[in-house]
């Protein structure tokens, strides 16, 4: 692929900045939609990564909702007794480590699993035949694994943080929100010549418990991306050998199977770990 | 790899997805799992009921030929028991049938032979005067010794 002539990339550099180039459009400063022109600009959308999440989230929706009409408590097909493992294993794990009562978490963990199970696995598909096929109907970039993008891990982490707070908030009230950011985890001085103190402590918590609050979306989210995007560039990598990349592929890709399984399932874990930590009034 | 508008879309697809999840796929899902899951208990409980149905019946029906066992051995005894009787019965029956038609045979007997010594004593004296007649006809007269001849035929 890499020797590929014509419009295609050139060196394996250029295939691989290629591979690794969203589809994007934005407004110029002109006041135009210009495809691809886009680098640094916060306005753009990453066409490909949108279209492929969405695509795939819609997959998810239709076969479990399917599934969800034709439902009955008689003798399942094989899609609804599939489709009944994977609600049952995410129940049991949402109820094995949330405790309270929420109609929210064990949904979302669901959405979350199969989701991003279904979005990282797009990076089992051949690296070069979705984005052939996009160049022959005329589209120059795409890039088919939406958790490769960097945005579509910190857009999923982002919604997870907001419930963090809004879950902190629910079960603990704003003062036990900001208690919790600001009383942990030394306790300010309450009495005596300690009081002085009191406000460098609480300044000291605030700092501290602000970056571990702040450092659950950014390391929720890195770590997929980090993840599938190192996996990625590998199969990139492999692309790039010509016969040998056979072998290596099939090697890397029964790897990956692990890995895509292996990382959705820790996002969706820690997404009801962290919402259970913040529902906890014992913390 | 920079940060776009693309983030603000992907968690308003999240939001939307998730809040279908929970809509429209997640309570009719865990639902029907829990409701088989019921039922799936109920008819192990049912197969545990049954079972010791089972057992008791067959319990119940072993004591049922037992009682019908022994019923029909006592009536069976009781047949032995009825049939000997009857038997004895029947067997005394004929002794005294038997004894009775003895009895009668010989009362017959006995009559028979009365009638016939009668008989026989009535012609041995009419033998005994004829021959005592033929003895005499030249001796004596009939008339003369007619009293003894009767007196000797009453004896006799």
């Amino acid at each position: 692929m890499a020797s590929e002539g014509g419009h295609g990339p050139q060196t394996s550099g250029d295939y691989i900045s290629h591979h690794l180039q969203n589809l994007q459009v934005c407004k110029s400063e002109t006041g135009e939609w210009v495809w691809n022109h886009c680098a640094g600009n916060p306005m753009a959308i990453n066409v490909d990564s949108m279209f492929w999440s969405v695509f795939l989230g819609l997959l998810f929706i239709f076969m479990f909702r399917s599934v969800a009409k034709k439902t009955s408590a008689g003798k399942p097909g094989k899609l609804q007794a599939f489709v009944e493992i994977v609600v049952d294993f995410v129940d049991g794990s949402v109820k094995d480590t949330f405790h309270g009562k929420s109609n929210l978490i064990a949904p979302l963990a669901l959405t979350l699993f199969v989701w991003i199970f279904f979005m990282n696995l797009m990076d089992l598909v051949p690296v070069d035949w979705i984005p052939l096929l996009s160049t022959l109907v005329g589209i120059e970039y795409m890039k088919v694994v939406p958790t490769t993008d960097v945005n579509i891990t910190f857009g999923m982490s982002i919604a997870v943080f907001i419930l963090i707070i809004f879950y902190t908030i629910k079960f603990k009230g704003v003062g036990g929100f900001i208690g919790e950011l600001t009383l942990h985890p030394i306790a300010p001085p309450t009495k005596g010549l300690g009081l002085i103190a009191a406000p460098f402590v609480i300044a000291f918590n605030f700092i501290l418990e602000s970056v571990a609050l702040l450092a659950k979306p950014v390391s929720l989210s890195l770590r997929l991306f980090g993840n599938m995007f190192a996996g990625e560039l590998i199969f990139i990598l492999i692309a790039l050998l010509g016969l040998w990349q056979l072998p290596l592929h099939f090697g890397w890709a029964v790897f990956h199977v692990l890995i895509v399984t292996l990382q959705a399932f820790i996002f969706m874990m820690l997404t009801i770990v962290y919402l259970s930590l913040a529902a906890d009034r014992r913390n | 790899m920079d940060i776009n508008l693309t983030l603000i879309g992907q968690t308003i697809a999240m939001i939307v997805f998730v809040w279908f999840c929970m809509k429209f796929i997640w309570p009719p899902i865990l639902n029907a799992i829990e409701e088989r899951q019921e039922q799936i208990a109920e008819g192990l409980a049912a197969a545990e009921k049954g079972q010791d149905k089972l057992v008791k019946a067959q319990a119940e029906a072993e004591e049922i030929v037992d009682d019908a066992r022994k019923q029909a051995t006592s009536i069976l005894d009781q047949a032995h028991a009825r049939a000997n009787e009857i038997v004895a019965e029947g067997k005394s029956d004929g002794v005294r049938e038997r004894e009775r038609q003895l009895t009668a045979a010989k009362a017959e007997i006995e009559q028979e032979i009365n009638k016939a010594r009668e008989e026989l004593r009535g012609q041995v004296s009419a033998i005994a005067v004829a021959s005592a007649e033929k003895i005499l006809k030249r001796e004596i007269d009939d008339k003369a010794h007619e009293d003894i001849l009767g007196k000797l035929a009453q004896e006799l």
